[in-house]
């Protein structure tokens, strides 16, 4: 009925209406989801009770229907509760942090074996790198380097858990999830952490 | 395809104005910002709902009851007011503002049900889990309240 389209035509949610109620709501969700820059783009983090649980290049709403699926439905974006994520992530991508002291939740790494590889992963230091074969002997399947190659594609904490440092043998850069340029911008940052690397 | 319920952040982006909406239009200005956290609270508390659920018709429901709660509370206050403020007290930008106090003066049940259709966008089967009533009746509280407001605003014209 057209004479009541004026009804639809109000303004919607103020601003500081919708920051109070994600303020009062935000320790109530299950999964906080917020938004870091990056130097190369745009991340999303999510943090749960436990602790960081995803470092993310997906998009968003691919990210929320992750969260959604394999942790929890109960999903908001609450950028406060990423605050020390944000602040030691901030602090890597200066050049001003090579270690991060977060606790993490690792229930969206899939198997067992990721968990492996994961581990191998976290064990290898800032500015330095190896292969996806070093990564696969040191998960105990030396033979199982592509498997390990997809357990590192699937990392659900990229840069906290470095993949970035995970090279083909040869030195080619192999595979990324944020994508080549975002691999060769962090190997950049780590080799001179003095300087911005371009 | 994703099954299961959506992720509660989607679910709030993709409602949250006709949310305000629906309770500017209910409640008033004053009152809409408390009872859009009090109905959004609830619903993230209870999130997922059951399978069953048309998921808006839930929503609204909480927000209904919400707006009731917050139109008893003030009735119990000293200085009662009797029906919600204009909307036009939401800075300025009613262009309707007219148009807006006849909807007000309705019948309680054409009010609620004529909102719900026209500020929310429900459809007659959500408006009836809302009020509690068949589809059957919201559509007819709907078409009441429209047929009021058409010889109203006819004869205002002439």
């Amino acid at each position: 009925m057209a004479e009541l389209a004026f009804l639809k035509n109000g303004p919607g949610a103020p601003a500081a209406t919708v920051e109070a109620f994600v303020a009062r709501a935000g320790d109530e969700a299950d999964v906080a989801v917020a938004p870091v820059d990056a130097p190369f783009g745009r991340v999303w983090v999510a943090v749960t009770a436990r602790g960081l649980a995803r470092v993310s290049y997906d998009a968003y709403d691919d990210l929320l229907a992750d969260l959604a699926a394999r942790v929890s439905p109960r999903v908001l974006e609450a950028p406060a509760r990423a605050d020390e994520v944000r602040r030691q992530l901030d602090g890597y991508f200066a050049g001003e942090r090579t270690m991060f002291d977060l606790e993490l939740d690792w229930s969206l790494v899939r198997t067992p074996f990721q968990r492996r590889v994961l581990e191998a992963t976290a064990a290898v230091p800032y500015g330095a790198s190896v292969t996806y074969t070093d990564v696969a002997t040191s998960a105990g399947s030396p033979k199982a380097v592509r498997a390990a190659g997809s357990a590192l594609g699937a990392n659900p904490l990229c840069i906290v858990v470095p993949c970035h440092r995970v090279l083909r043998a040869g030195g080619a850069l192999g595979g990324y999830a944020g994508g080549l340029d975002a691999k060769r911008w962090l190997l950049a940052r780590e080799a001179d952490s003095r300087t911005l690397p371009r | 395809m994703p099954v299961g319920p959506p992720p509660f952040q989607t679910f709030f982006a993709d409602h949250r104005d006709a949310v305000w909406r629906l309770l500017v239009a209910t409640v008033g200005p004053h009152d809409a910002d408390d009872c859009f956290q009090e109905t959004w609270l609830a619903a993230l508390r209870v999130w997922p709902p059951a399978e069953e659920e048309n998921l808006r018709g839930w929503l609204f429901t909480i927000a209904r009851r919400k707006a009731v709660d917050e139109h008893r509370s003030r009735a119990r206050r000293p200085l009662a007011v009797e029906a919600p403020e204009p909307v036009s007290d939401v800075g300025g930008t009613d262009p309707e503002p007219a148009l807006w106090d006849d909807v007000r003066r309705l019948p309680e049940k054409q009010r609620v049900a004529v909102v719900h259709r026209f500020v929310a966008d429900l459809d007659y089967a959500e408006i009836g889990a809302v009020m509690g009533t068949s589809a059957e009746a919201a559509r007819r509280n709907v078409h009441e309240g429209v047929t009021k407001l058409r010889k109203t605003w006819q004869s205002s014209r002439s």
